[in-house]
C-alpha cells in the first residue's frame, strides 16, 4: 500500500468515555471482526484491564476503509501511563480525541490533548454517547473545540454504542489525517513503540516503519543498544497477527526477534537492516522514572525465589517496572520496587498476587528523594531508612495537579491541597458549572489516600491527573521507630517536620498495641534524628507460669512447649523484644486497606 | 530407673456430680460398678506389678472423688496395694465422715489432699461445689482425730465472681486450718465448654487479675511459713512441722522425673522411655479386664531429647537447683546467660534456678531456655 493511503492513528480520551467500544465499532464496520467474532472492547487482553475497564498493554490493528489502510493504535487512558500514551502517539499521525457529551472534558482529555499537541498530531474531535438522555453534545463539542481551538462544527458527534456516526469518523480519519511521510526509497527505519514478551516465539516488536522496507528472515538490527536478530516473521494485527512478506514505510506491525531476553530490545529504539543500515536512528524516548516506591515482601519468607521470578516476569511485559533486592529487618528478604504511579503499584500487586499466586506485604508507598549530604554530591533515596540523619539539603518531587471539579466543591478541593501542602496555582471555568483547578503539591502527600479523598469529599465528581515537576526543597526529616531501642527499618518514614510529631505519635501508639508483653518493659520511641518526640512503653508481664503439670499433664505441655517455640521462631527479634510478624504488619501493611 | 518404677497412681473416677471447670476423667453414677470396677484395678496391678520397685516411694489415689467409692471397695483396695512412703488420697470435704477418716487411717493411708477450692458460699456455687465451708473444716480436724497428720488443701483463684479481698480471706482461712500442704491454683477453664460459656466475661476478667492473684498467693503464704517448693504448692517449713520434709512425694516424682506406674481408666504410666495412657472408657476397662486382657492403651515413645525437654520444663518448677549435666542440648546456654543477667535465673555450679521473678514467668522462661 503506498502511504498515501495509509493513516495512522490513535484513540484517546479520559476513563470510560467510550474509547475502547469505538474501537470496537471501527473493527465492526470495517469488517475486521465478525459480528460474531466481536467480543466487546476486543482489544483487551487481558482479564484484569476487562475488570477494571482500563486497557493496559497498546496494541495495533490494521483496518480498510474505503481504499485506505488505517492503523488503529490503542493507547492506556490513565494517568500513570503517560508514558505509554506517548509511545503510542508518536507512531501516529493523528488522534481521534473523544469525550463524553454527558461528562464533558475532564482530566485526562486534557493531558492527553497536550500529549497529542507536543507530539504535532492532527487531532479529530468526536463527542461520544450522545444516545444518552443526559447527553448535551453542544456543550462538549464547545469545551472540546475551545481546547484545541477548533471549530464546534468540525466536532463529530457519535454514539460508539449505536455506531451512529462511527463511519463519519472513518471518513474523518482519512480526510484530515495526513499521510505518513517516510522515504519509500531509503535504508529502512522503523521505531519500536512497544514490545512483549511470548514464551514461545520470544520477545515481539512492535512497529511503526518510517522509511524503507522490512522483510521476514532479514537480519536486522537495533540502532541504540546495537541488538542483532534475524526477522523470524513479520506481519501486522487484525486483531489476530498475520504474516506478511513485506512492512512498508508508513505501515504499522509486529516483528518476531526471537530474542529470549527482553532486555536486549528497547522501546524508542530504531530497527534497521543489516544489509542496508541507515545512517542515524529515529528520535526515541526519554526513559521513564519511576516515582511512586513501595517495599513487596513475601508473607512466607519461603516464598521469596517466586516473588522474584514473578517480578522478572512482569518486567518482560512491563518496562516501567522497576525494583532492585532489599532486606528488611522486620520483614526479611524482598524488594523495593518502583512504579510510575499509584495505578501501576496496584496493577502490578494485583497480577503478582492473581498471576503468580503470591501472598503479599506491601509496605506504605513512598516517594524518591534527592539529598546532599553533608560534603558529598546529590543522590537519590529510594527507601526512606536511606536517608542520612545530616545532610546540607533535602528534596521532594512536586506534581502539578490538574482537577476538574463541579464548582460547588471548589471549597473541599482547596481544603484538600492545602491541607497537603499545596500551593494554588490557577483556576478556570470550563463552563457555567465545570472548574478547572491546578495545585502544585508534594507527590509524597498524594501517594497514600489523596485520590481517595477527593472522591469522596466531590462525591465523587471529581477528576484527577497529575505531571511530574520537578524537585524542589524542602523542610523534611527522618522518623525513625525504635523498639527496645533499636530502629526498626521497615518503619521509617520521612515526613514535613511539622507533621513528625503527630505521625510518630500515631505510629508508636499503634505498634504499643500489637506488641505482646514481655518479660521485661519494652519502650517504643519515635525519633528525629537523636530526639525522641514520641514515647509508649509495653509494661512487662509479671506471671506467665505453665499451669499445673502432674503425670497426666506432662506431654500435652511439652506439646504445648514445643508449640509455642516453633512460632517463636516466626518472631523477629528487635532489640531483644520478640515482635510478631503480625505488629509490622498492623502498622505497614496495605493489603488489607486496598482490598478494602 | 531399672530397678523399678517406685510410684504408683490409681484412678478413681466416680462422682456425685460433675463441678462446671472439672477436666479429669470422670463418672458420675455407677454406684453398682464400684466392685468391679476395683476388681479391674487389681487385676491390672498384677499385670503390671513386675514394673514397681520392691519399695515404693508413694502412692496416691486420685479421681474423680475417690473418697466417694463404697467403703467396703475402698478398704479393699488400700489394703491391696503395696505398702510406701507416702500414701495419699483425694478427699471432697463434704465425705470425710469419722468413719472414713478411720478407714484411711487403719489402711494405711498417712496424707489427704482436700479439695476446698474456696471459703467463700457464692463461689463455691460458681463452681458446682457440694461441700460448704464448714465441712473442709471438719474434713481437716476429723483427719487430725483419727492420726492423719499430713493434710493438703486445694485452693482456686480466678473465680468467676471472686475479688482481690476474696482470695486474701481464703488464704486466711486456709492457713487458719494449718494444714501441712497447701496447693493453689488458677482456674482453668477450657473454652467451648459449658462452663467457659456461662462465664465468658467474668472470666476475661479474672484473667486480667491473676498476675496480682498470684503474687498476693505466694507472698500470704511464704509470709505464714509456707515454703513455695513448687510452681502451685506450699508446705510448712521444717521447724513448723517437727522435721518433717512435707513436699508432696508422689508430685516430686513427676517433676523430678521419675518413673511412675498409672493403673484406672485415663490413667497415664512412664517407665523409662515409654509412656502409656489407659483409655478414658470405664465401660471398655472392665470390658477388658471381664475378657482377660490388658487395658487398651495409647502408647508414646519418647526420644532422649524428649525426655530432657521434659526434665527441664518439670525441673524449673521447683525451688531446687536443675542439674545440668546430662541434659544434652535441649538447653540454650546464650539464654541462660541472658535470662541470668535479667534476673530471672541464677546458674551456678552447673545448675539454674530461677529467681522468684523467673518462678512467675516460668512459662516464658523455660520457653526461652529450650533451644
Amino acid at each position: 500500500m503506498d502511504q498515501s493511503h495509509i493513516r495512522n492513528f490513535s484513540i484517546i480520551a479520559h476513563i470510560d468515555h467510550g474509547k475502547s467500544t469505538l474501537a470496537d465499532r471501527i473493527l465492526q464496520l470495517t469488517d475486521t471482526v465478525s459480528a460474531r467474532e466481536m467480543r466487546d472492547q476486543m482489544l483487551d487482553s487481558m482479564e484484569l484491564e476487562r475488570e477494571r475497564g482500563i486497557t493496559i498493554k497498546a496494541q495495533a490493528v490494521r483496518v480498510h476503509w474505503k481504499g485506505h489502510e488505517l492503523n488503529l493504535i490503542d493507547t492506556p487512558g490513565h494517568v500513570d501511563f503517560t508514558y505509554e500514551v506517548s509511545r503510542s502517539l508518536q507512531a501516529c499521525e493523528g488522534a481521534l480525541l473523544v469525550v463524553d457529551a454527558a461528562q464533558g472534558i475532564e482530566a485526562q482529555t486534557l493531558a492527553n490533548a497536550y500529549l497529542a499537541i507536543e507530539n504535532n498530531l492532527e487531532i479529530v474531535p468526536v463527542v461520544n454517547k450522545i444516545d444518552l438522555p443526559q447527553a448535551d453534545p453542544d456543550g462538549a463539542a464547545a469545551e472540546v473545540a475551545d481546547l484545541i481551538g477548533d471549530d464546534a462544527a468540525n466536532v463529530l458527534r457519535i454514539s460508539a454504542k449505536t455506531g451512529q456516526g462511527v463511519d463519519a469518523v472513518l471518513d474523518a480519519i482519512v480526510e484530515r489525517i495526513p499521510a505518513p511521510a517516510g522515504e519509500f526509497d531509503a535504508p529502512p527505519r522503523a521505531l519500536i513503540f512497544d514490545s512483549s514478551y511470548d514464551q514461545y516465539r520470544g520477545v515481539v516488536a512492535f512497529v511503526r516503519v518510517v522509511d524503507g522496507v522490512f522483510r521476514p528472515r532479514e537480519h536486522l538490527r537495533a540502532m541504540a543498544l546495537g541488538t542483532r536478530f534475524e526477522a523470524q516473521e513479520i506481519g501486522y494485527m487484525s486483531p489476530a497477527m498475520r504474516p506478511v512478506q513485506e512492512l512498508q514505510a508508513g505501515e504499522v506491525g509486529y516483528v518476531i526477534t526471537g530474542l529470549k531476553d527482553v532486555s536486549e530490545l528497547r522501546v524508542g529504539d530504531t530497527l534497521t537492516a543489516e544489509k542496508r543500515a541507515a545512517a542515524a536512528p529515529l528520535p526515541g524516548y526519554k526513559d521513564v522514572k519511576p516515582m511512586v516506591f513501595a517495599g513487596l515482601f513475601p508473607t512466607e519468607s519461603d516464598d521469596y525465589p517466586e516473588l522474584r521470578d514473578a517480578l522478572e516476569k512482569l518486567k518482560l511485559n512491563d518496562a516501567a517496572l522497576f525494583y532492585e533486592p532489599e532486606t528488611s529487618q522486620a520483614l526479611g528478604f524482598g524488594f523495593r520496587c518502583g512504579f510510575l504511579g499509584l495505578l501501576h503499584m496496584e496493577i502490578v500487586r494485583e497480577r503478582l498476587e492473581r498471576e503468580f499466586d503470591l501472598d503479599l506485604i506491601v509496605t506504605a508507598p513512598n516517594v524518591a528523594y534527592r539529598v546532599k549530604p553533608l560534603n558529598e554530591e546529590w543522590v537519590e533515596v529510594h527507601t526512606p531508612a536511606d536517608l542520612p540523619d545530616s545532610f546540607d539539603e533535602v528534596e521532594e518531587p512536586y506534581i502539578k495537579a490538574s482537577i476538574i471539579v463541579p464548582k460547588e466543591f471548589v471549597g473541599q478541593v482547596m481544603e484538600l491541597c492545602n491541607d497537603r501542602r499545596g500551593s494554588f496555582d490557577h483556576l478556570e471555568y470550563l463552563s457555567e458549572q465545570r472548574v478547572h483547578l491546578t495545585y502544585e503539591l508534594p507527590l509524597a502527600e498524594i501517594v497514600l489516600d489523596y485520590y481517595d479523598q477527593l472522591k469522596s469529599r466531590t462525591r465523587g465528581y471529581a477528576s484527577f491527573d497529575y505531571d511530574l515537576a520537578g524537585f524542589r526543597p524542602g523542610n523534611l526529616a527522618r522518623v525513625d521507630i525504635l523498639v527496645g531501642g533499636e530502629p526498626v527499618d521497615a518503619l521509617s518514614l520521612i515526613l514535613h517536620r511539622d507533621f513528625a510529631y503527630e505521625r510518630g505519635k500515631a505510629l508508636v501508639e499503634k505498634l504499643r498495641q500489637e506488641i505482646p508483653r514481655q518479660m521485661f518493659d519494652v519502650a517504643i520511641q519515635a525519633a528525629v534524628g537523636a530526639r525522641i518526640i514520641a514515647r509508649e512503653t509495653v509494661k512487662a508481664r509479671r506471671k506467665d507460669v505453665l499451669a499445673k503439670c502432674y503425670g497426666g499433664d506432662i506431654t500435652r505441655k511439652r506439646k504445648l512447649l514445643e508449640k509455642q517455640k516453633a512460632g517463636k521462631k516466626r518472631m523477629k527479634q528487635v532489640g531483644g523484644v520478640e515482635v510478631p510478624q503480625e505488629a509490622f504488619l498492623a502498622v505497614l501493611n496495605l493489603n488489607d486497606v486496598a482490598k478494602r | 530407673m531399672p530397678d523399678g518404677a517406685r510410684h504408683l497412681y490409681v484412678h478413681l473416677p466416680f462422682c456425685a456430680s460433675r463441678c462446671g471447670y472439672c477436666d479429669f476423667v470422670t463418672v458420675v453414677g455407677h454406684a453398682d460398678r464400684h466392685g468391679a470396677y476395683v476388681d479391674a484395678l487389681l487385676g491390672e496391678l498384677e499385670l503390671e506389678r513386675h514394673l514397681l520397685a520392691p519399695e515404693l516411694e508413694s502412692v496416691y489415689l486420685g479421681g474423680g472423688t475417690p473418697t466417694l467409692t463404697a467403703a467396703d471397695q475402698l478398704e479393699r483396695l488400700l489394703a491391696a496395694l503395696p505398702p510406701a512412703r507416702e500414701v495419699t488420697v483425694e478427699a471432697n470435704p463434704e465425705t470425710v465422715t469419722p468413719s472414713l477418716a478411720a478407714l484411711l487411717s487403719r489402711n494405711g493411708v498417712d496424707r489427704v489432699s482436700i479439695g476446698a477450692q474456696t471459703f467463700n458460699t457464692a463461689l463455691l456455687a460458681v463452681l458446682d461445689r457440694r461441700a460448704r465451708p464448714d465441712d473442709v473444716r471438719h474434713a481437716v480436724h476429723r483427719l487430725a482425730d483419727a492420726g492423719i497428720d499430713n493434710r493438703s488443701l486445694d485452693l482456686i483463684y480466678g473465680i468467676p465472681g471472686q475479688t482481690p479481698a476474696d482470695l486474701v480471706r481464703d488464704l486466711d482461712e486456709a492457713v487458719a486450718l494449718e494444714p501441712e500442704h497447701i496447693s493453689a491454683y488458677e482456674l482453668e477453664a477450657k473454652p467451648g465448654t459449658r462452663f467457659t460459656h456461662a462465664h465468658g466475661a467474668e472470666l476475661l476478667r479474672q484473667a486480667d487479675r491473676l498476675e496480682s492473684y498470684i503474687e498476693q498467693v505466694v507472698e500470704r503464704l511464704t509470709a505464714a511459713g509456707y515454703r513455695w517448693y513448687e510452681t502451685a504448692n506450699f508446705c510448712r517449713l521444717p521447724d513448723r512441722a517437727g522435721g518433717r520434709d512435707l513436699r508432696a512425694r508422689h508430685n516430686l516424682g513427676y517433676w523430678l522425673g521419675h518413673d511412675y506406674l498409672g493403673l484406672g481408666v485415663g490413667a497415664v504410666s512412664t517407665i523409662e522411655n515409654r509412656r502409656w495412657r489407659n483409655a478414658p472408657s470405664l465401660h471398655r476397662y472392665l470390658a477388658a479386664h471381664a475378657g482377660g486382657r490388658r487395658p487398651e492403651r495409647e502408647l508414646e515413645l519418647l526420644s532422649t531429647g524428649e525426655r530432657a525437654t521434659e526434665r527441664v520444663m518439670l525441673g524449673l518448677r521447683l525451688d531446687e537447683p536443675l542439674a545440668l549435666a546430662g541434659l544434652g542440648d535441649v538447653v540454650d546456654s546464650e539464654a541462660l546467660d541472658r535470662l541470668a543477667a535479667g534476673g530471672l535465673a541464677v546458674h551456678r555450679a552447673g545448675a539454674v534456678t530461677l529467681t522468684p521473678r523467673g518462678r512467675l514467668l516460668g512459662g516464658g522462661v523455660t520457653a526461652r531456655l529450650l533451644a
